[in-house]
């Protein structure tokens, strides 16, 4: 397969990215099927973009997060993060790109430690990585405090005295203390309230221009995945479907999945009159997925071949990649 | 107005007891309800509209909640001075609700037959049969395929969004005047949650039904509701016509959500211009407007000095702030509070 190519080597190539996790049973614990979280996903992350990953429940998109970061094994495919293979790094390269490589969690009340400083939960990495002394880790605790826009003196206060949305500052002020290149954020704003969420998304987008982030944005919400990516994927039931500069996707996507889930966000709008496609049905299992394209059942534009030919993830007009048959009648 | 609404809820008072004080959670709520209309309750988390809504069934826990003060009059009846017997009547019966977490309010060892027929008999008093035959007649109306053999089947055997509609089924089994949907879509995903709405639109629609609908997503409201009110720190700071809400708001707070939501139609690289700050502690709430620490409008001396009431502000729109603010009015307060 080809993927597009750009003068400058993206920061990280995802090729043919598997991971299965096995379904136990019976009294022996034996596996008796295969989950298929992530089913061959192969994509590019440039140096300096967000991309934007988004698909409901169970498409596999939180799981591709965490296995690019090799926070999972993977069961098949590689992982490119500046030219090094992260999957088979041996111990002493990963620990190094741990530091390149941060991740930002959703839930900011589970993520961190109920029993230490907010100070001590930062420079936890620091520590880690033998970054710097005591010393000079609280003034870089300090600055990075200040940097998501929290009160230095919070350092020495615990989790429970802050906000969600302070909370989710700190989980991002952690990532960056290491002064990563790449931060996968895993649904960073779906825990808070809306008019917390956008001072949130305005410090992501702050911070990636003034130290010039690479972000992988995984989140369930098309509005805010739209607002704050420059390119955009879809997966749906592990397989990514659709994926172009994010203006082009929601302009005209060329998978009916993407279509679907467009016309399916409620718009803060009442005046706003459109044709809304309402999916039949519901996800199926990752277990057993459908054959031919995995859309096949819930789609309104499924024919014969859809049942039982699995469409290729083809390039279909320049930087946009749709795995349909029938990409170019998406209307 | 010619009739009398459905529901009308008159300076509501629900207030929690806890180690650091008394919470006001709703703070002197009146509004209304008419027959067959949608009412859309907006707000954040600690807003108070999920605990308005439970109140009105009265489902406050008590201790540590107590309703503390107003009348909720539902078809002329006071419901807060009900006896218990008479007001397990109206429950699920004349006013039904459902909730977020369509799990945690289905009983997992029942099967959905037994669930929904259970109240069958209780409040139509159906016989075992006939109450049957209504389980499958409502299962199929909501969209369950093969409802017959689907009554047999425990809560974990549906998905998320199958459950939603056994509980909208429930909701409705008895023909409910009123119901109160307490986020029902924000558990599920974004293609279930359309089904769902649509749902509960095609079956307000064939029912009348009037629907009171609590979400703290503005794009849910927009699509479904009459009339909007907006909650913040347990008062409705404004309420009006969904249409004049959205186009003309008139209070900072109402204004603020609206700008902070990411839309579609967006530019690229569009700044959000997010609310400042965090919403109040509901204790110890002092009697200044509850939103005037974040507003950009806020001007010392009279937003801090009295809690603003709902004035009118257009026919039909009253907004809880002193001042004509508008979506134009620049922003020109000399230094407010800073987050």
């Amino acid at each position: 397969m080809m993927l597009p190519m750009s003068t400058e080597r993206p920061l990280i190539e995802v090729r043919d990215l598997v991971k299965h996790f096995p379904v136990r049973g019976g009294v022996l614990r034996r596996t008796v099927a295969q989950v298929k979280a992530v089913d061959g996903v192969s994509f590019d992350i440039r140096r300096g973009e967000t991309l934007g990953l988004v698909g409901e429940s169970g498409c596999g998109k939180t799981t591709t997060g965490r296995v690019l970061l090799r926070l999972e094994p993977a069961t098949a495919g590689s992982v490119t993060f500046d030219g090094t293979d992260v999957l088979r790094a041996p111990a002493r390269t990963i620990k190094a790109l741990r530091r390149d490589m941060q991740i930002v969690f959703q839930d900011p009340y589970a993520s961190l430690d109920p029993r230490i400083t907010i100070g001590e939960s930062i420079a936890e990495g620091l520590e880690i990585h033998r970054i710097g002394t005591r010393a000079t880790r609280v003034d870089m605790v300090r600055e990075v405090l200040g940097k998501v826009g929290l009160h230095p003196s919070s350092m020495a206060r615990f989790p429970h005295e802050f906000s969600g949305g302070q909370r989710q500052r700190i989980g991002i002020a952690r990532a960056l203390v290491l002064n990563p290149r790449l931060i996968v954020c895993d649904e960073p704003v779906s825990a808070l309230d809306v008019s917390i969420q956008s001072q949130v998304l305005n410090l992501l987008r702050a911070l990636q221009a003034e130290f010039g982030l690479t972000y992988l944005f995984i989140a369930h919400n098309l509005s805010v995945v739209e607002h704050i990516s420059n390119r955009v994927g879809v997966m749906y039931l592990g397989k990514l479907v659709e994926i172009a500069e994010r203006r082009e996707l929601f302009r005209r996507p060329r998978h009916p999945y993407t279509r679907a889930l467009i016309s399916a966000i409620p718009v803060a709008n009442p005046e706003h009159r459109r044709e809304r496609i309402i999916l039949q049905g519901d996800v199926p299992s990752p277990i057993n997925p459908p054959g031919g394209c995995r859309f096949h059942p819930r789609c309104w534009m499924a024919r014969e071949i859809c049942r039982t030919v699995e469409p290729a993830f083809e390039q279909r007009a320049p930087g946009h990649w749709s795995a349909c048959h029938f990409a170019d009648d998406v209307t | 107005m010619a009739t009398s609404p459905l529901l009308s809820v008159e300076h509501l008072e629900v207030q929690f007891k806890t180690q650091d004080g008394i919470v006001r959670a709703v703070n002197d709520v009146t509004f209304h309800v008419d027959r067959g209309e949608t009412l859309g309750i907006v707000g954040e988390s600690g807003s108070g509209k999920s605990v308005t809504a439970m109140s009105l069934m009265r489902l406050i826990p008590n201790p540590p909640g107590k309703i503390a003060g107003g009348r909720v009059m539902f078809d002329g009846e006071d419901l807060l001075q009900l006896s218990e017997p008479d007001m397990r009547h109206i429950r699920g019966n004349r006013i039904a609700m459902i909730f977020q977490d369509p799990m945690t309010s289905l009983n997992p060892v029942l099967t959905i037959g037994r669930q929904i027929t259970e109240s069958l008999e209780l409040h139509m008093k159906l016989s075992n049969r006939e109450a049957r035959r209504r389980a499958v007649e409502l299962l199929q109306m909501v969209g369950i395929p093969s409802a017959d053999r689907r009554l047999d089947d425990y809560p974990h055997q549906f998905s998320g969004g199958m459950r939603q509609r056994v509980m909208i089924a429930m909701g409705l089994s008895c023909n409910p005047e009123l119901l109160i949907a307490d986020e029902p879509t924000t558990a599920l995903d974004v293609t279930i949650q359309a089904q769902i709405l649509e749902l509960i639109k095609r079956l307000q629609h064939e029912l009348g039904t009037a629907v009171i609908i609590i979400t703290h997503d503005l794009g849910v409201v927009a699509g479904m509701a009459d009339r909007v009110q907006v909650m913040y720190a347990g008062r409705i700071v404004e309420e009006g016509p969904t249409s004049e809400i959205f186009a003309q708001p008139r209070m900072p707070y109402t204004i603020g959500l609206l700008r902070s939501i990411p839309r579609l139609d967006d530019e690229q690289g569009r700044k959000l211009n997010p609310i400042r700050g965090l919403p109040p502690d509901l204790i110890n709430l002092p009697q200044i407007c509850p939103f005037s620490p974040r507003c950009d409008y806020f001007q010392a001396g009279q937003c801090d000095a009295q809690v603003p009431p709902l004035r009118d502000v257009a026919p039909d729109h009253r907004a809880a702030c002193l001042f004509d603010i508008t979506l134009e009015t620049p922003v020109t307060a000399g230094d407010p509070v800073s987050a």
